[in-house]
């Protein structure tokens, strides 16, 4: 049997949050954190999280996982399981809705900060704006970030100064529309960029690339940004 | 007294994915108060898992390429019971919903050229059938979907769509002349239970692939559309057309894209051989899905098949280079490595064919109306009520969907029901309001739910309709078994109406959601079994062991079911083209 603990909190009957033990038989099959957690769900229908596509692509169920953040349904048990005990508590750093339910407003009000859409304003052909495989290659290892928000809980940074700070996620968005050849707004992305905080408050520490579950590597992107905006001073 | 509060809208749209984004943003545009309710974030929207691509006839990778073309494909594909004036205008009205996409950011992959990379998907073909294999599916990778929905969602943040989410529609709300004026809906993290009234209501709710045990669909493709549609008295159309992907990997039933065949791969047999030359000798594994969904099914069942229990068939990439799928199939490479553990550049994927897509859905006309028949067999339009994407059936897939145009059909009649209503909102739209008891009558079905405590558990309800339509209603059918199946779902029904709910608790109980949705499979479930038994004949997706061959003199028709009677009545296809003849039924081979 393997041994579960979870983070527990229902606001209307729990005055402080604690962590569940449960047991779960595997049957020995090296099953995804998720299956555990529906398993269990099963047996006790108030355990909440969320989950969608349970495929790694949606987002939907970042946690913690045995300390390190991630996507429930494609982590196998094999990677998150120390001594026999799987420990699963809600991403950190944003209030705790509900069991392993997080309030994500702050981390999606950082996404829209960057504004996350392409800016062109002149007129649009009457086909496709034609980009080169060479200018599109920019793109790959950006737009595939899946807002699951591991990284930027992963970060000090962000813990500190969610208001100030853009985060990881949002920064890698950031540079995805910055390295769009289609989009003619970098002046003025760059300018709402310019601060002591939105960027440079990364020191570098690189959790976010640890975690994340797509492999993408937020801390090169901010890097980018970082040499953008210093060349555009000059 | 129906005391909750009321939210007023002049569009509400139901669901967060590809359709309905699409309808929010062309109504957002327009400056009309509108929003979207849907039970996830919307880019967790099941859009976002699309793979492959998105099919059009957008001439890049062959100058010379036609929307007729296209067009053709469709209605052949449909095995003859798509509507051809609704296949016309989504291929034609197509590639400038595509540019549309791409001035909007969309991450296409290139050509040299720096046009959008299209690739082959099945079932595509030039000129009419006669010149060969045609490359009409427009990709990012093998990432189309996620790469669409984070696009319109990033559309919609632009313009300043109004966004409730994680809200669940629990049901319709109807007023005096039996027009939709809106739906009663949970606010998920709170539990408050709201009115939310509009001029116009879009269902974009998408599918139900978890009626069944084995599909590719997320956990929250639940059918709550249809359910909602069947609980307030309106029809659903063509819902016993399921299609079944070829691909889906054996066990965890995670989509592997037809873009794999597209881009080069084949399946094979326990002994390396590649069958689906014997099966469709000119596209092979390019032929449409229910047709390399039954051949494999005929290799299993004839002892071919692969692994220890000979019950899958095996997808070889390897001979395509590391390259090659690292730059085209790279989302492929992590999910066979997660879920199959097998790596395709040494080794083949073990797959089967795996529950994908509803071709059935709310009826309705090309500007997204939904519709009922009335007694002389007239199309009739619900006041106020729209439906588009997967929950509709427009209809532009018919019997059978092909690979590629489900995207397209999202963001083409997305696109047109926001038009349209725009259109009705201008000349001004007059619905009579709700009246207490009728906001009370959709409020029914949830209070009893929340008084409910000593019923069964949601979860083994769940798992017993899933293994039922499995078994009975699966890729092969046969009368016998299919009344058996519909006997084993008719005792299921009180058992689902009294599931029970022991957290009554307000903050983000998902117990609830699952046992609404629970409910709405149940709805889609049965509409399925009872229209699938009806059905008496082989066409696309619905194949039956006793009745072999397609019947076009009975049923070159849609189905239509009513759920009052649950009576299973028919609807004649549209053969309207607008800008040639229309294409006679044909037999269908590849």
């Amino acid at each position: 049997m393997l041994n579960v603990s979870i983070y527990r909190y229902n606001p209307e009957v729990d005055a402080e949050p604690y962590m569940q033990d449960f047991e779960v038989d595997t049957q020995g099959k090296d099953l995804m954190v998720l299956d555990v957690l529906e398993k269990l769900k099963a047996e006790d229908p108030t355990l909440v999280f969320r989950r969608s596509c349970r495929e790694g692509v949606c987002g939907s169920d970042g946690m913690n996982i045995s300390g390190k953040n991630g996507l429930a349904c494609v982590t196998p048990l094999s990677e998150a399981v120390k001594k026999n005990k799987l420990v699963v508590r809600p991403l950190p750093g944003l209030p705790v809705i509900r069991d392993l339910v997080i309030d994500m407003g702050q981390f999606y009000a950082q996404y829209e900060e960057i504004q996350p859409y392409m800016i062109n304003n002149s007129p649009a052909p009457a086909i496709e704006r034609l980009q080169s495989p060479e200018e599109r290659a920019k793109l790959d290892g950006l737009y595939e970030c899946i807002l699951c928000a591991c990284c930027s809980t992963a970060c000090p940074s962000f813990w500190w100064n969610p208001d100030k700070f853009i985060g990881p996620s949002g920064l890698l968005q950031a540079y995805r529309f910055l390295a769009d050849s289609r989009d003619t707004a970098t002046e003025e992305r760059l300018a709402n960029l310019d601060d002591p905080f939105s960027v440079f408050r990364c020191h570098g520490i690189m959790n976010c690339v640890q975690v994340c579950p797509k492999g993408l590597n937020p801390t090169k992107a901010i890097g980018h940004i970082r040499n953008m905006l210093i060349n555009s001073a000059t | 007294m129906a005391n909750i509060r009321t939210m007023s809208f002049d569009a509400v749209i139901v669901g967060g994915g590809g359709s309905g984004m699409r309808a929010a943003l062309q109504l957002a545009q327009s400056g009309y108060k509108t929003a979207v309710i849907t039970k996830v974030f919307p880019t967790r929207s099941h859009t976002v898992s699309a793979q492959g691509g998105i099919t059009c006839a957008i001439a890049s990778d062959d100058p010379n390429d036609q929307w007729q073309w296209h067009m053709y494909d469709t209605i052949k594909g449909s095995d003859y019971i798509g509507d051809q004036e609704a296949i016309e205008y989504m291929c034609q009205t197509g590639p400038e919903a595509i540019f549309e996409l791409e001035h909007m950011g969309l991450p296409f992959s290139r050509t040299e050229q720096g046009r959008i990379y299209q690739r082959p998907f099945g079932g595509q073909s030039k000129d009419f059938g006669k010149g060969g294999q045609a490359a009409r599916t427009c990709a990012a990778a093998d990432r189309t979907g996620h790469a669409l929905l984070h696009t319109l969602y990033q559309g919609n943040l632009k313009n300043e769509t109004t966004f409730l989410n994680e809200w669940f529609a629990v049901d319709i709300v109807k007023n005096a002349d039996n027009a939709v004026v809106g739906v009663v809906a949970i606010n998920i993290e709170t539990g408050e239970t709201v009115y939310v009234k509009s001029k116009a209501t879009v269902f974009a709710t998408g599918g139900a692939g978890r009626i069944y045990a084995s599909t590719t669909n997320a956990h929250i493709c639940t059918g709550d559309g249809i359910g909602m549609t069947l609980r307030a008295g309106f029809p659903v159309q063509d819902i016993e057309m399921w299609q079944f992907h070829p691909t889906g990997i054996h066990g965890a039933g995670t989509l592997v894209t037809e873009g794999c065949r597209g881009e080069g791969g084949y399946l094979i047999n326990k002994d390396g051989e590649r069958f689906m030359e014997r099966y469709a000798p000119n596209a092979k594994d390019l032929a449409g899905r229910d047709v390399v969904a039954r051949s494999m099914v005929l290799e299993i069942l004839e002892g071919r098949g692969c692994g220890p229990d000979g019950d899958h068939v095996y997808l070889k990439l390897d001979h395509l280079g590391e390259e090659t799928l690292n730059a085209k199939l790279p989302g492929i490479l992590e999910l066979s490595r997660t879920f199959a553990h097998a790596d395709p550049v040494v080794e083949p994927i073990p797959v089967v064919p795996t529950c994908h897509y509803m071709m059935g859905g709310i009826p309705t006309n090309v500007d997204g109306q939904a519709l009922t028949i009335d007694k002389e067999g007239n199309d009739q339009v619900i006041e106020g009520f729209y439906a588009c994407g997967e929950a509709a059936c427009v209809s532009v897939h018919g019997a059978n969907r092909l690979g590629g145009n489900s995207l397209l059909d999202l963001v083409v009649f997305g696109r047109a029901s926001g038009m349209f209503i725009e259109k009705q909102l201008r000349e001004g739209i007059n619905l009579k309001d709700a009246s207490e008891a009728d906001i009370e009558a959709a409020m029914a079905g949830l209070n009893r739910l929340n008084g409910s405590s000593d019923g069964e558990k949601a979860s083994d309800l769940r798992t017993e309709l899933q293994t039922i339509m499995q078994n009975y209603f699966g890729v092969f059918r046969r009368g016998d078994y299919m009344q058996e199946g519909i006997k084993k779902l008719q005792e299921l029904r009180p058992r689902i109406e009294n599931v029970a709910l022991n957290d009554k608790s307000n903050a983000f109980n998902t117990s609830r959601i699952e046992a609404l949705e629970l409910q709405n499979l149940l709805e889609v479930a049965e509409a399925t079994a009872i229209t699938a038994e009806a059905r008496t004949e082989s066409r696309g997706a619905h194949a039956r062991d006793d009745f072999k061959e397609r019947d076009d003199e009975n049923w070159l028709c849609h189905s239509v079911f009513f759920p009052a009677e649950k009576r299973v009545g028919k609807r004649g296809v549209n053969f309207n083209l607008k800008t040639r003849e229309a294409f006679e039924p044909q037999v269908r081979t590849y």
